[in-house]
């Protein structure tokens, strides 16, 4: 079940905001090479995606837009709510190489592991 | 820990009502009592997944949205059969489990099935289907003769 998060953003008047995001459903995968997420946003395009990085949390927004509705509704399952997910990131992934690209719907982000620091030997004087 | 994937009874957010609405008219549909117009979806039970879908009417069309990411078009089934739609399709293993190792798994795999009585009869050769960001929307005209007319009074 997709569950809410609540994210509140106070207004000029200062009244409150409060927005809510549906979380979408991720699968993630790891071999030695990095990291693959695929998030499921049905309803998001390349342009109304949102992907921040900040130290080492990584923020997924994907902004759907209101489907015009012709005639009258007569069964309605969907919520148009925007999605979001943050993600605290391994260590290891290079930031700088992060991509990411959008397939009916599907986000997929590609995070690959920073080349591993060879271990040196120490020289004892 | 180990993982174990969950099975959703059907829909993108839970409204009890609903649920309790469509038990009601699985039941009645077994005692095979009348049924009012407004059952017109049906839906397996406890089926593993279920897509979130949307219906609309306007005077000439029905509209049916259904939310499936991720797929190919050649994945997803679509049936007209005596007034009934249906939308199938297999959600097949993700060729990146391959050689990875999985560390979460949320996302619904296998088949899925939704099936809806359309009210009015509609034109099976000119429905349509789009799929795009991974919603699928399906346009079907409705039949002549079941477009709302205006009749003419005469008076003399």
């Amino acid at each position: 079940m997709k569950t809410n998060l609540l994210e509140k953003t106070p207004t000029h008047s200062g009244e409150m905001n409060v927005r809510s995001f549906i979380t979408p459903e991720v699968n993630i995968y790891e071999n030695k090479d990095g990291y693959v997420l695929e998030a499921e946003m049905p309803g998001v395009t390349k342009s109304s995606l949102e992907l921040t990085l900040e130290g080492d949390t990584l923020t997924l927004v994907g902004r759907r837009h209101d489907r015009p509705v012709r005639g009258t509704s007569l069964q309605n399952e969907t919520r148009v709510a925007d999605f979001r997910r943050v993600f605290e990131l391994d260590p290891a992934i290079d930031v700088s190489r992060i991509n990411a690209r959008v397939e009916q719907g599907l986000l997929v982000v590609e995070l690959p592991k920073a080349e591993a620091v060879k271990p040196r030997k120490v020289q004892i004087d | 820990m180990t993982l174990t994937r969950w099975s959703r009874p059907g829909t993108a957010y839970w409204n009890p009502f609903r649920q309790l609405n469509s038990l009601r008219e699985e039941i009645d549909r077994l005692f095979e009592s009348p049924l009012t117009d407004l059952s017109y979806n049906t839906q397996p039970l406890l089926s593993g997944w279920s897509p979130a879908v949307d219906v609309q009417e306007d005077a000439d069309h029905y509209y049916v949205h259904a939310e499936i990411p991720g797929m190919n078009k050649n994945e997803i089934e679509i049936s007209l059969h005596n007034g009934a739609l249906t939308i199938s399709g297999e959600r097949k293993e993700f060729k990146r489990q391959e050689k990875a190792e999985v560390c979460r798994s949320e996302r619904f795999l296998g088949k899925f099935q939704r099936t809806f009585t359309l009210p009015v009869p509609v034109q099976g050769d000119k429905v349509k289907a789009n799929y795009a960001d991974g919603i699928l929307t399906v346009t079907l005209p409705k039949a002549e003769e079941a477009k709302p007319k205006h009749i003419q009074v005469n008076v003399s």
